[in-house]
């Protein structure tokens, strides 16, 4: 049955903005779904807010609409575009939620726009947990025994009869939202409140406790002609209670017969029947009972997924690009398998390799939350390694992770039998850290027993874990390192580095361990992802490495330059590295063969569609130097690109150089002119820039000298981060030694000799009421090249990747544009740089300080490349490939003159705003952590506005990020510190015209009187909490409530509250984490809260404007006078 | 530190502790001795299903078969009582990369080790699988041994070389022209009576199963459908299947090279001319290609494997399903053919379904008698259930046959 024919154009929703539970995956899955639509001649609209994407990107779609996914914009959207069809499955939660929403407002009947991939009703049968209990039953097989719940009041009821544990589901929630497991009342309480807040229908499922079954995902597709093919089986390490999101996953599965299997596929099959997914794929999740093999269906998801992403790169069995294909009413038969390219798309895979996936956390920044894994996800990112056996794959896995202490390890003294015993209690709770914990039990002396009694993961696992063990004891016990030793170590997934170090050589023993292990000649080998089991030959050269005898790589005739991508996704390092490295292998395609390498399966870098060869790799160095080993063989390589993957391939810069591979771009000594404070203060110096004052210290000691050289309040952090891990902001002496005290406490592992530190922090003079700047920029030895210019809206001293920012600067006048474009050039010249630099600016009292300089792409490229329509990272792969920017003007990917930094009339603006996770991250008693913003990054993803001025921009930039955005009336509390007061009165001023009602604090609200402005009074939190009503102490002239109760009983709708100070115990913090819970708007500091007046005001009086990037292009290159 | 000073070995090489695998080509692996020690022959082929060990080795069809596992791991969930497709282990050797060393599922009662030491199935391990694999698939199946053990030693405990294993294999017969229905087949008949839904009842209908190596599924397939299935010894006359008075006949899967299968065919035309509804499964597809005066012929790596895309050509349907075949029927796709038996004596037939990955036959239907088959495996087990169609496909038509004759005498 061939493409439909009455199927013209058709509108992709995308996922918006990254948070946890819906990542790169999605802009891999659109990526796909609007190249299969251009294929096949279909116009494509697309809507998407976030521009760190490659699917935004103006060559994707014909139309592509960098706005928020909200009803009334993709209204807008729909009725000036008039597409035939919406494909609403590839845009995860968030574009399913957005279609059903345009169904039910009736947008789709009033537009005859068809709903393709998945019918409305199909989707509720999917999402809506009592029609999809009816369809498990309706297959023969069995849910967990549930009840739904819409109040606290029927919660109560149900658990009289289930009884605990219970899991909670709110429904319609992505990423495990709000679910969890109540072991007692109160955490059901606590639970089923925020679950029942969560969901958009104000509905929870309780169901009964399977915690430790075994857990298991299948990854369905199936046609219009009832023809499905299951693409893989997941199987989860971590037994049912912690997201599987948050477990280590591997693919296939290892611990089913195939009867069991096949009861799997069998109900799976009768599910996306029943459910009615006719031209797509699902994936559906199982439990199974370990003693019993009792089933149990956990959910389905109608759509492609995470774990979609995740089985498309384990098997080479594109996903997202089949489900578009059958969207557009193609069979499975009627599809080819691009891998073989002999066989169809209804060849199940089959695989010859393990895939493992690991899942990567960053709760170090976020203190004070619970770290135990539960129903809800919290990771931020995950890396995926394919391994010739499962102890290879997880042990590349591991080491892909890229954090320290993550890998296994037996330094230090073998765990006595105390330590053990407190091993084995440690490990009931799932952590983050317990992986770690079981090999170090382990290596102590549990048995697989013990391990299975604490953990309940399955014994075939651990029995793996037991022989890495073994292999990693033989091997430090050893007389010699003989070769079939080695390569017994190298089998079992050990990293040179491990190896060193059980032989006793620590970090430095890598090169020696390498060494011998080329004498002995054992290499990695490169092998082919087939879908096939080596059946077929493979034509797409997607690879991995294992130890075995045979390697598939092919002989090249191009010059290749490899790429080195950013690993797994983390706060600070994110999708927008891995767009950039999308767009070097773009453009070097044309001239070179793009080797790429990742361990990232969210990516569309990770797509084997991208570059002429993928190897699915851990991006260490000795794996990265194995791969340009092998290539060199192949053929000739030019270099490797280490400057767009973010800091990951940056920091492997210097050794790879050492070990003589060519480096592309900056080279590895001119990055750490930048990266070293001394050698980049010696730039600065010789170029008259001011930096603020700074010193760096190892001890206590020096610490508070240089504090108190500089003067309080410093900014203090370790040395060579990103995302400004381990920042902070500090007051005093005291604030000091805790923070020093807790560095010490966390370099424990790396050798603290006598209080000192490993590496020096770096203590900064931190400037306060000084306004940010961001500069990206292109230099190519001779000429400058401004990318962008970006000022924040926050004053100094919120982490520039959790600051809004706006392009062009909205206040900066001519002539400080010029003194930064001159700073710039004097950095990129002092500092080498070839290709990109990010260098960051403050101006305090109009005095210009250099913060700090990147010489690599930054986090804000993507944004500045849509904002100026100018493909930065493309061009800047062509300088560090030896072109100049000149070349680059004259090929047309850069302006022909002028540059990003001039500021023209009639430009729209682009507001960049980001998008952070604090519901994900509560406290061991169910508060969500403090939100304050700070010189941490904590924001995962980020959202732009574009629109004709920066109140319109800014006020889309809030919608995109926020669900409903600002409100245009109503009630506002609050609350600002002494400092902030004198700033307060214009702006209570301007709410009230505005029409809304203020609410405050005594304090504040004594204040606004003065100014003869209104305004309710609301008691404080502190002294009420705890108290019997008849002795609380209500403020004079109360409404008798504080407002945190103002909050749960819905009266506030947004919310000022500029701190005073940091902590728990403050009221401010309780404001912000009923906000939170609530979903108000709240804004933290007052210039963003200007930026919130003006918006509000601008959009009641004027509409926003919708216009595609495409257009906004040719507006830009008309005010340039290019067509 | 101490690293290794003395002289590094060549990986590869092997001692009286490795396990040698010899293709007759000269291709050598050297790796662990899996189950038993000692000497093996036999054709090597690969199967690529990620699930269904059990079910493997004791499928008959891989009688004389090396087999080839391309999943990395395998022993992981046992064995049990219940997934074995007949009494023993059929295969010849067995090769894997790596074994489990322990037992992990709530079925199991023993470990696949102990199993295979018990059935002396001599095996290897920790080898590059992959590699092989790319190799059959270039070079075609092929003669193999698995030496270990003393067949690795002589009495001096001297190495063999290989030299002198591959003069052993060499020795071997081919696969082509080999008959080995008589080795697997029943020597008695047995009976398998209705169950699950039907248990105890009356059966619906009644069939003759002639075992060229069938498999435990096929006649639990029928038997749950209603059916009581006779399965009898593969030299049973026509008349002694008459004397059963079944409803229809079925021809088993089986191993060797269906052009040694003369008197299964001759067998077959006899049934088919008495008008019995006939049901025939891989090698039974491949009796009733020749029956109808089809050939067959080898394929160069063959089809084993549980994710084999067949189209059902009447409804356009794909199918995923379960496949061991090394040979194949060799007629016209997308016609009506005139059987060339006899000059059309069975009238017209069709193919019915091919494998989508290299347009084999995968299925036969005649259209002027009540006769039908396919070459892969709708009992599954291992693999998917997609096919499972087929049966109530063959129930129906015995059924059918049935009312009408029924009918016919009523009238």
């Amino acid at each position: 049955m061939p493409k439909r024919t009455d199927i013209h154009s058709v509108m992709v929703i995308g996922s918006g903005p990254i948070v946890i539970g819906q990542a790169a995956e999605f802009d891999y899955s659109g990526t796909q779904a609007c190249r299969v639509l251009r294929e096949e001649g279909i116009r494509v609209i697309l809507v998407n807010s976030n521009p760190a994407t490659i699917m935004t990107d103006p060559e994707m779609a014909d139309a592509t609409y960098i706005e928020p996914i909200s009803v009334p914009i993709l209204e807008k959207i729909i009725a000036k575009e008039r597409p035939d069809a919406l494909l609403p499955t590839l845009g995860g939660q968030t574009a399913l939620n957005a279609a059903m929403a345009l169904g039910e407002a009736g947008v789709l009947k009033k537009y005859n726009v068809e709903l393709i991939g998945a019918s409305l009703d199909a989707i509720d049968r999917g999402e809506d947990r009592e029609l999809f209990k009816k369809v498990v039953d309706e297959a023969g097989a069995e849910s967990a025994r549930s009840f739904i719940a819409h109040s606290m009041e029927e919660v109560d009821a149900i658990v009289k009869e289930l009884g605990y544990p219970l899991v909670v589901r709110p429904s319609f929630t992505m990423g495990g939202l709000g679910s969890g497991i109540a072991h007692n009342e109160e955490e059901l309480h606590r639970i089923a409140g925020a679950g029942l807040h969560y969901s958009p229908t104000d509905e929870v499922l309780l169901e009964e406790g399977i915690e430790g079954w075994k857990e298991f995902e299948l990854e369905l597709m199936r046609d219009r002609k009832d023809n499905v093919v299951v693409v893989c089986p997941i199987e989860n390490v971590d037994p049912v209670g912690v997201h599987t999101g948050d477990s280590i996953t591997v693919a296939p599965c290892f611990t089913l017969t195939d009867r069991e299997y096949q009861k799997l596929r069998d109900i799976g099959i009768a599910i996306i029947r029943g459910v009615g997914v006719d031209t797509g794929g699902c994936n559906i999740q199982f439990a199974v009972h370990p003693g019993t093999g009792r089933i149990i269906v956990i959910e389905m998801n109608p759509r492609v997924s995470r774990s979609s992403a995740l089985a498309s790169k384990a098997t080479g069995f594109p996903i997202a690009k089949i489900a578009t294909k059958l969207a557009l009413g193609y069979t499975l038969d009627e599809i080819q398998n691009d891998i073989t390219q002999s066989t169809p798309a209804s060849f199940e895979p089959t695989i010859d390799y393990v895939v493992t996936k690991v899942p990567r956390f960053a709760f170090e920044k976020f203190p004070g939350a619970e770290t135990r894994l539960t129903t809800s996800m919290k990771s931020v990112g995950e890396a995926m390694a394919l391994g010739g056996n499962f102890q290879e794959s997880l042990g590349k896995a591991m080491r892909s992770i890229d954090k320290r202490h993550m890998g296994f390890s037996w330094d230090g003294e073998k765990p006595d039998a105390a330590e053990v015993a407190d091993l084995l209690e440690k490990i009931k709770v799932p952590t983050e850290h317990r992986y770690q914990q079981i090999q170090r039990a382990i290596w102590g002396g549990a048995t697989n027993e013990q391990i299975f009694e604490s953990t309940k993961i399955d014994p075939w696992f651990i029995e793996q874990l037991l022989l890495i063990d073994k292999t990693a004891i033989a091997i430090k016990e050893a007389k010699t390192l003989t070769p079939a030793l080695l390569k017994r170590g190298k089998k079992a997934g050990l990293s040179d580095v491990q190896i060193a170090h059980l032989r006793g050589l620590g970090d430095e023993g890598e090169n020696t361990i390498r060494e011998l292990r080329w004498t002995y000649g054992l290499r990695p080998v490169y092998k082919t992802v087939d879908t096939c089991a080596a059946e077929f030959d493979a034509v797409t050269p997607y690879y991995y490495s294992c130890y075995a005898d045979e390697s598939e790589l092919r002989p090249r005739k191009r010059e290749a330059v490899i790429i080195l991508g950013s690993g797994p996704n983390r706060i600070g390092q994110g999708i927008e590295f891995d767009y950039t490295c999308v767009h070097a292998v773009q453009e070097l395609g044309k001239d070179y063969d793009t080797i790429m390498v990742n361990c990232n399966p969210e990516t569309v870098s990770t797509d084997y569609d991208m570059s002429d060869r993928l190897y699915f790799e851990p991006l260490t160095f000795e794996d990265v130097l194995e791969i340009y080993e092998a290539e060199k063989e192949m053929g000739p390589v030019k270099g490797v690109i280490v400057q767009l993957g973010g800091q990951t391939p940056l920091s492997l810069a210097a050794r790879l150089k050492a070990a003589g591979v060519p480096i592309l771009g900056t080279t590895p000594e001119s990055i750490d002119l930048a990266e070293n404070r001394e050698l980049f203060g010696e730039v600065l110096r010789k170029e008259g820039l001011n930096a603020p004052r700074y010193g760096t210290a190892l001890s206590l000691e020096e610490a508070q000298e240089a504090a108190n050289n500089i003067g309080y309040p410093v900014l203090v952090r370790p040395s060579y981060v990103l995302g400004g891990r381990g920042m902070e902001i500090v007051y005093d002496d005291a604030q000091l030694k805790k923070y020093v005290g807790r560095a010490l406490d966390e370099a424990k592992a790396d050798m603290v000799v006598s209080g000192r530190l490993p590496s020096p922090l770096l203590i900064d003079k931190f400037l306060s009421d000084a306004i940010e700047i961001d500069v990206d920029a292109l230099f190519d030895g001779e000429e400058l090249y401004i990318g962008g210019i970006m000022e924040h809206v926050e004053e100094a001293g919120v982490h520039s990747g959790d600051a809004a920012c706006t392009l062009p600067p909205s206040t900066l006048s001519d002539d400080q544009i010029r003194r930064l474009r001159e700073a710039t050039l004097a950095i990129s010249r002092g500092c080498n740089v070839r290709g990109l630099v990010n260098v960051q600016y403050a101006f305090m009292s109009n005095t210009l300080y250099v913060i700090e300089a990147n010489p690599r792409a930054s986090r804000t490229v993507p944004f500045a490349s849509k904002a100026t329509g100018t493909p930065l990272a493309k061009a800047a792969a062509r300088i560090m490939a030896g072109e100049t920017i000149a070349d680059q003007r004259a090929n047309g990917l850069l302006l022909p003159h002028g540059d990003g930094g001039d500021v023209r009339i009639g430009q729209p603006v682009a507001v960049k705003e980001s998008v952070l996770p604090f519901k994900r991250f509560r406290t061991p008693v169910g508060k969500t952590v403090d939100i304050l913003l700070g010189p941490e990054m904590r924001s995962t993803g980020e959202v732009m506005g574009f629109d004709r001025d920066f109140p319109h921009a800014f006020a889309k930039s809030q919608l995109a990020a926020y669900e409903g955005g600002l409100p245009t009336s109503g009630n506002v509390f609050i609350s600002v510190n002494d400092t902030d007061k004198r700033q307060l009165p214009l702006m209570a001023v301007r709410l009230v015209e505005l029409g809304f009602k203020i609410w405050a604090t005594e304090g504040t609200a004594s204040v606004l009187r003065r100014y003869g402005i209104e305004s309710n009074i609301v008691d404080k939190i502190t002294g009420r909490v705890d108290t019997d009503e008849a002795k609380v102490r209500h403020a004079e002239g109360s409404v008798g409530k504080n407002v945190v109760e103002l909050i749960e009983d819905g009266k506030i709708d947004m919310v000022l509250n500029t701190p005073n100070s940091r902590g728990s115990r403050s009221d401010g913090y309780s404001i912000r984490a009923a906000a939170i819970a609530a979903d108000l708007p709240q804004f933290t500091t007052m210039t963003e809260f200007s930026a919130v007046l003006l918006a509000i005001e601008a959009v009641k009086k004027q509409d926003y404007q919708i216009l595609s990037i495409q257009e906004h292009a040719q507006q830009l290159f008309a005010l340039e006078g290019v067509n | 530190m101490s690293l290794n000073e003395s002289e590094p070995t060549a990986v590869g090489s092997y001692d009286a502790n490795s396990a040698v695998l010899v293709l007759e080509d000269g291709q050598v692996y050297v790796g662990e001795p899996y189950g038993a020690t000692g000497r093996t022959f036999g054709e090597i082929v690969f199967a690529t299903g990620m699930t269904g060990y059990q079910e493997t080795l004791t499928d008959p069809s891989y009688d004389r078969q090396i087999v080839v596992q391309t999943f990395p791991h395998i022993g992981d969930t046992g064995v049990n009582h219940e997934d074995p497709e007949s009494s023993r282990i059929w295969v010849a050797g067995y090769v894997v990369r790596d074994p489990s060393p322990v037992v992990s599922n709530w079925r199991a009662t023993g470990s696949l080790d102990d199993d295979l030491q018990a059935q002396t199935i001599v095996g290897i391990a920790d080898i590059d699988t992959r590699k092989l694999v790319r190799h059959l698939r270039s070079a075609g199946v092929m003669r193999a041994g698995i030496f270990s053990g003393d067949a690795l030693t002589d009495e001096t405990g001297k190495v063999a070389d290989i030299a002198d294993l591959l003069a052993q294999v060499k020795a071997q017969p081919q696969m082509s022209g080999s008959n080995l229905g008589p080795e697997v087949s029943t020597k008695e008949t047995y009976t398998v009576e209705p169950t699950g839904d039907f248990e105890g009842k009356d059966p619906l209908a009644t069939v003759v199963a002639v075992d060229l190596g069938i498999k435990a599924m096929t006649p639990h397939r029928l038997a749950e459908r209603g059916c009581r299935v006779h399965v009898v010894p593969m030299t049973t006359t026509f008349e002694q299947i008459q004397a059963m008075n079944p409803d229809g006949v079925f021809f088993s899967n089986g191993p060797g090279d269906p052009g040694t299968a003369d008197d299964t065919v001759a067998l077959l035309r006899a049934v088919l001319d008495a008008g019995y509804p006939f049901f025939g499964i891989c090698f039974g597809n491949q009796i009733l290609g020749r029956a109808l005066g089809f050939g067959t012929y080898k394929l160069k790596f063959g089809h084993r494997g549980i994710n084999q895309p067949v189209k059902d050509l009447t409804t356009g349907k794909v199918e995923v399903t379960a496949h061991n075949h090394g040979f194949a029927v060799d007629a016209p796709i997308g016609e009506t053919i005139v059987t060339p038996y006899d000059g059309g004596h069975f009238g017209k037939a069709r193919v019915s379904h091919i494998d989508l990955n290299d347009n084999v036959v995968e299925g036969l239907e005649c259209l002027d008698i009540p006769a039908f088959s396919v070459q892969y495996h709708p009992e599954a087990a291992a693999g998917p259930h997609d096919a499972s169609y087929l049966f109530d496909r063959f129930v129906n038509l015995m059924l059918n046959t049935k009312d009408s004759k029924e009918g016919s005498v009523n009238a």
